[in-house]
């Protein structure tokens, strides 16, 4: 068995689900001949016809929209954006469209939508966007968003076996990445959604994070650990919804202080609704104020200077975690 | 067909546009009596384009109808009961309560239900062709939208990737003269919006759509080019907008002459001429008609007056469908109850859209 890059494992847990079903198939720009522009589904076209591979137009509307029709008819497709900023075209088939349908209509819509989220790949204000908080504020639309090559497969088999609209969004900065290749399992797996997992124990302090920030938090823990003698505990929420309140409150109530850290800005963000959560909650449990890090109320930059200083890394995450220590 | 069953049909389809006008004026009377809270959407004057077009279709299509669309939705099969119950917000309504409106459908029996942002139903109906087209089915989707949704990204990506996917689509424009007070003057420079058909590569047609006759002639021509797997095919159906937008516009911007040119070209009268003309129509058979009408609008009233509302403890409720597994609509055994999609899970009964599960709703 060799180990998989994060790609590979979104690769095989499509590939695995469209054998597994035949109402699985996947439509987007450049998803066919090409193989995506990333080459998630290269070699797809070549196992599953175009009729199961579908090379669209450039039309998120018509990608999002078509896919709500298929899945009216009980077919599960994939819809990919070739970017994720791209799925703001499409806005109004998820907000208006799919995730009121269940509700009003008693339709399920199983429904994916993926595409590469997030930045560290000096992609500028419209290749590196971070969307979570505008479906994490919408009601019936769960959004996903793996950190490990583990992950990455098994919250996509979970999404696609869903029956709902399912936002997947994959950090695109780790789809290569060598330390995250790993041996998955040969038999098949789900990672279920709306399960957080604590990817680090300690008593002095939660952080709770997400996507690609899970692995800057690791290493300021570790940091920490070595420079400070601090116990950082990491949770990686994987799920935002539904949102695992209850590993959040378990961790929080041993830990006492809260750290929050995401790659999106800071003001609505997931961490405003977590701080709220936590605020209401867990006010007595709390030793010292709720804390984020998270990227500046600004759009996303392209110099490499302005983005080294926009994305949240080890150093700022550290900075922050010193001040809720010394509560 | 025979002289008897043709006979039949035109009187089918003359009692449809009855229907549909008696509904339609007996939801302005509940409006305006203030028993339907929200707004109302009529189409006097559409009739010939909604029914006509829908008469062209068969078991196994799939409609997906807007706004001033009731005629469609009767001619396919929707309760009238279950629409009242949608305009008087009803626990019991396809919707629950949760939307009002001609917002409604039923996929197991071609019926898409629409949302208020005109235009986006037909990328919507791509994908549903979409899977007729990949089951290799000889079905065919018919999806309306006005002469203000042609302005609309969603129009433009919907008939575009129809048309590069071949899809049995047919696109039916109810060009009916304003979109809210916005003539088409405004909204686009085109002499007849079948026109843009050329620009996707379809085949486009304009037809009278206050003649019902004209309108099953044309729409059906489309509906079989769509069926024999040439890919869609455009029809606009001008008509006009006699009333307002909703019910609370007055629309005094449209010239009186104008509207009153169109009210002389109501399309029930003309067909009532037709009919008659034919001696198809007698006295006695259209009071017989008539009757048929009223019974079926007053039970609907009744029956959704007598519904209950929803319960103010369900209202963050059926957010998310639950697991289970997921049946190909049309597919054989697609509506054991083993699928989440063959019954209503937010209630465990059949869907209630339908008048074949008039019998379900009775029961609540």
């Amino acid at each position: 068995m060799t180990a998989v890059t994060y790609l590979e494992a979104i690769s095989q847990a499509i590939r695995e689900e469209m054998r597994r079903d035949e109402s699985v198939f996947l439509l987007g720009e450049d998803v066919g001949t090409y193989g995506g522009a990333f080459k998630v589904s290269a070699g797809f076209l070549e196992e599953f016809g175009p009729e199961r591979v579908i090379d669209t137009p450039m039309s998120e509307t018509a990608i999002i929209g078509s896919a709500v029709g298929a899945a009216l008819m009980g077919m599960r497709p994939i819809a990919e954006m070739q970017y994720i900023d791209f799925i703001t075209c499409g806005f109004d088939q998820i907000v208006n469209m799919a995730c009121k349908m269940y509700w009003r209509s008693g339709i399920p819509l199983p429904l994916v939508i993926r595409g590469p989220t997030g930045g560290g790949t000096h992609g500028g204000p419209f290749h590196s966007a971070s969307p979570e908080a505008w479906f994490f504020h919408t009601p019936g639309i769960k959004v996903v968003m793996p950190a490990t090559t583990y992950d990455a497969k098994g919250l996509l088999k979970a999404a696609i076996r869903d029956n709902n609209p399912v936002l997947y969004l994959e950090h695109k900065l780790l789809y290569r990445l060598p330390e995250l290749r790993e041996e998955l399992p040969a038999e098949d797996y789900i990672v279920p959604l709306g399960k957080a997992i604590i990817r680090r124990y300690g008593r002095h302090m939660t952080i709770l994070t997400y996507g690609a920030m899970v692995h800057q938090c690791l290493r300021a823990a570790e940091q920490l650990a070595a420079e400070d003698g601090l116990a950082v505990e990491v949770v990686d929420l994987r799920s935002l919804t539904p949102l695992d309140r209850e590993t959040i409150k378990e961790s929080v109530k041993r830990t006492n202080k809260v750290l929050i850290v995401h790659e999106d800005t800071l003001t609505g963000g997931v961490g405003a609704e977590l701080a709220a959560l936590l605020a209401e909650e867990l006010f007595d449990y709390l030793d010292g104020p709720i804390m984020r890090v998270a990227a500046p109320d600004a759009p996303y930059p392209y110099a490499p200077s302005l983005e080294m200083a926009y994305l949240p890394g080890v150093e700022r995450i550290v900075a922050v975690a010193r001040q809720l220590a010394a509560y | 067909m025979s002289e008897a069953e043709r006979a039949n049909l035109l009187l089918q389809i003359y009692y449809y546009m009855r229907l549909t006008r008696a509904m339609e004026d007996r939801t302005r009377t509940l409006f305006l009596q203030g028993r339907i809270v929200g707004g109302v959407y009529t189409a006097q004057g559409h009739e010939a384009t909604t029914v006509g077009a829908a008469m062209t279709l068969r078991d196994g299509d799939c409609i997906v109808p807007q706004h001033r669309d009731l005629g469609m939705h009767l001619v396919r099969g929707v309760s009238p009961r279950a629409v009242m119950c949608q305009w008087l917000a009803r626990g019991n309504a396809p919707t629950l309560g949760r939307d009002g409106q001609l917002h409604i459908g039923d996929m197991h029996h071609g019926v898409v239900p629409m949302i208020s942002m005109l235009g986006e139903s037909l990328p919507v109906a791509c994908g549903v062709a979409l899977v007729m087209k990949m089951r290799r089915r000889s079905t065919i989707v018919l999806a309306t939208c006005g002469d203000g949704a042609t302005s609309t990204g969603a129009f433009h990506e919907a008939l575009n990737f129809a048309a590069v996917q071949r899809l049995p689509v047919v696109f039916v424009i109810e060009n009916n003269g304003y979109a809210y007070s916005t003539p088409t003057s405004k909204q686009f420079a085109i002499e007849q919006l079948s026109q843009r058909a050329l620009a996707y590569g379809m085949p486009g047609e304009s037809v009278d759509g206050n003649d019902v006759l004209a309108v099953m002639e044309v729409v059906g021509r489309a509906v079989d080019h769509a069926r024999s797997g040439q890919g869609p095919a455009l029809v606009e159906c001008r008509t006009f907008r006699v009333r307002g937008h909703s019910e609370a516009d007055k629309a005094d911007y449209v010239p009186s002459a104008l509207r009153e040119e169109w009210l002389a070209r109501d399309p029930i009268r003309r067909f009532e001429e037709y009919l008659t003309a034919q001696g198809l129509l007698t006295a006695e058979s259209r009071r017989e008609i008539e009757s048929r009408v009223r019974a079926v609008v007053d039970d609907a009233v009744a029956f959704a007056e007598a519904s209950p509302l929803p319960d103010p403890a369900t209202v963050g409720d059926y957010v998310f469908a639950p697991d289970g597994p997921i049946a190909i609509v049309g597919e054989p055994g697609a509506t054991d109850p083993r699928y989440v999609n063959a019954l209503d899970t937010r209630t465990g009964r059949p869907f209630c859209t339908m008048s074949q599960v008039e019998e379900a709703v009775t029961r609540l």
